[in-house]
């Protein structure tokens, strides 16, 4: 029997899809008291990505931290011209920890772009996000590909206080109407935010809602988007193993036509339908 | 040039490389090409839809993972119109591995899934057996071989038993699942372990224990797959904690005649392709032209047979 010839070339793709590449870290540096912005140089294969996709991290083992399953992360930016994608992300755990020892120059493995992303229908001009603090790096994406199009953004950025707001002002380089709404400055209620968005659909300034994350934000959204017929769409969490669909772990329940089923954050997700998503 | 092929019985594959079952599917043809390996084997099936276990369904210990996913299935209809026909376009042998919780639905399923495009079954008694208490079909050499026995009836095509770690009888349910008709062993399936946050005082895992796989397992399947090949006539493969080239080469030191990678993917998902080049590298670098002269080549001549066998370190 013929022997298979090989092509070993590290992250040869078979459908030009995924890769598994190894960047270079650019800068890694503390953004406020809570986050972290990590630049990587990446080859361009890897940046040809959609809003609310994700990249599966190979965080490095060092004698303090031993993290063993990739981690995902969702794409903070992504810069073809420049060859650089960025991560916003929050020290949390023995995977983030990990991640913030990386210096400029370090090589880290990462794998993507995966999963579905944001979608904007043709005929949405006027979108609005609403989404909280390490949440609004999922969107950020998305801010950018609304500014290609053409189309208005409205960005809800909500955070514990005005001095770990993120992306607002990414969001207001996007071109967005940028609200922020606080704990500290007691805006940030559910009501409040409710409100604000019911105001801008009552002027028809909203075609589509998207978010991330919360389930108080989601639950609030969904009532919102059933009441005035709007669509909507939202970026789920789920704790991987494999990121690509294999391993079945990331599964969550979603409601369509009146049942309910099992899907993949990794694949089918992990952008899914705001009426769709179940809070848990 | 070095001659990878290797043999399973009546099959003869590309390359001893293969994925474990559980930790492959379609969706790995993103990343790779999958028609480079020695196998596809695909995940568990039942004949029910089923859903699987409440998350966390993964969770990493140093080094390692544990999993309890609960064999989720779209049922064997849905396999048999979307699943096997996406494998088509491979000229590569396909796997397809099944389980039940009775050893009667076990033979149904394995006759109804014996379908065009299947080269080989392989059966998953490593999974809870409802008639025994829910101990394994592979724990017990008579639970073993009355399921087996049931299987061999069912279907022509080749049997891929896949053993458990989970038994203090390894020869003996290895010897049992031959007698009845297998034509090769999978050793092996996972590890029956736990982990508990200590922070919150709750196991890790949504189903409480699940099963050990990764680097942690690999002293474990490798001293039961030597094992079985010492005790059986027909191959063994080779499965667990797999990740790098001498991985690869200790198992088939040990008697495997191929091998199955499975927790690296999730790590590595290039790990695959990266091992067959290794091993053709691995194979000249050494002036050895065929796999199949590495095979059983263990030089274990002077231990006594009480030794080979031996169920607990003395």
């Amino acid at each position: 029997m013929q022997v298979n010839h090989l092509d070993v070339e590290a992250g040869a793709s078979a459908n030009g899809k995924v890769f598994e590449v190894e960047a270079t870290v650019k800068s890694n540096v503390v953004v406020n008291g809570e986050y972290r912005k990590l630049v990587l140089a990446a080859p361009a294969k890897v940046l040809n990505c959609q809003p609310g996709q994700f990249f599966h991290l190979l965080c490095p083992v060092s004698a303090e931290h031993q993290p063993y399953l990739r981690r995902p992360m969702s794409i903070y930016g992504y810069y073809p011209e420049a060859g650089e994608l960025h991560f916003l992300y929050k020290v949390a755990g023995e995977g983030t920890r990990a991640m913030a020892m990386l210096r400029e120059g370090d090589t880290f493995n990462i794998m993507g772009p995966l999963g579905k992303g944001y979608v904007i229908g043709a005929d949405w001009q006027n979108l609005l996000l609403v989404a909280r603090g390490v949440g609004l790096a999922t969107l950020a994406p998305l801010a950018q590909e609304a500014r290609r199009l053409g189309r208005n953004l409205t960005a809800i950025c909500s955070a514990r206080s005005p001095d770990v707001l993120m992306s607002a002002e990414l969001f207001r380089d996007m071109g967005a109407e940028v609200i922020t709404v606080t704990d500290s400055e007691g805006t940030s209620g559910m009501d409040h935010i409710r409100a604000i968005i019911a105001d801008r659909i009552a002027q028809n300034r909203v075609d589509a809602l998207y978010t991330c994350g919360s389930n108080r934000m989601l639950t609030m959204l969904q009532g919102l988007g059933a009441e005035h017929g709007i669509p909507g769409q939202i970026a789920l969490e789920q704790q991987m193993a494999c990121g690509v669909g294999m391993c079945q772990c990331c599964v969550r329940s979603f409601r369509r036509g009146g049942k309910i089923t099992h899907e993949r954050v990794c694949r089918e997700g992990p952008v899914f339908d705001l009426q769709e998503a179940m809070a848990w | 040039m070095v001659n990878l092929t290797t043999r399973i019985g009546n099959l003869t594959l590309a390359n001893p490389i293969m994925p474990a079952s559980g930790t492959f599917s379609e969706d790995l043809a993103d990343i790779i090409d999958l028609g480079v390996l020695g196998a596809h084997v695909t995940k568990t099936v039942t004949r029910e839809k089923r859903g699987g276990n409440p998350t966390p369904r993964v969770c990493e210990v140093r080094g390692s993972m544990l999993n309890s996913i609960g064999i989720p299935s779209k049922g064997i209809d849905h396999f048999i119109q979307n699943v096997i026909p996406f494998y088509h376009r491979y000229d590569v042998p396909l796997v397809v591995s099944i389980s039940a919780h009775s050893a009667d639905e076990f033979a149904r399923l394995c006759e109804e899934i014996s379908v065009p495009g299947v080269s080989a079954i392989e059966v998953n008694i490593s999974c809870p057996n409802i008639e025994e208490d829910g101990k394994a079909f592979a724990m017990r050499p008579s639970s073993a071989h009355a399921v087996m026995k049931k299987l061999r009836g069912a279907s022509d095509l080749p049997l891929w038993a896949k053993l458990s770690p989970n038994t203090g009888e390894t020869t003996e349910v290895a010897l049992a699942t031959q007698e009845a008709g297998a034509d090769a062993l999978v050793v092996s399936n996972t590890l029956l372990s736990m982990a508990i946050d200590i922070h919150t005082r709750k196991p890790k895992l949504g189903n409480l224990m699940g099963g050990l796989s990764g680097p942690a397992l690999k002293p474990i399947a490798l001293r039961m797959a030597y094992q079985c090949a010492k005790s059986v006539d027909i191959p063994v493969i080779g499965c667990g904690g797999i990740s790098t080239i001498e991985d690869v080469i200790e198992y088939l030191i040990a008697g495997a005649t191929a091998v199955q990678v499975g927790t690296a993917t999730f790590i590595n998902p290039t790990t695959m392709v990266r091992l067959i080049d290794d091993l053709r590298h691995f194979l000249s670098d050494q002036n050895i032209a065929n796999v199949s002269d590495l095979i059983g080549t263990v030089r274990d001549a002077d231990a006594a047979d009480a030794v080979v066998f031996m169920e607990a370190a003395p």
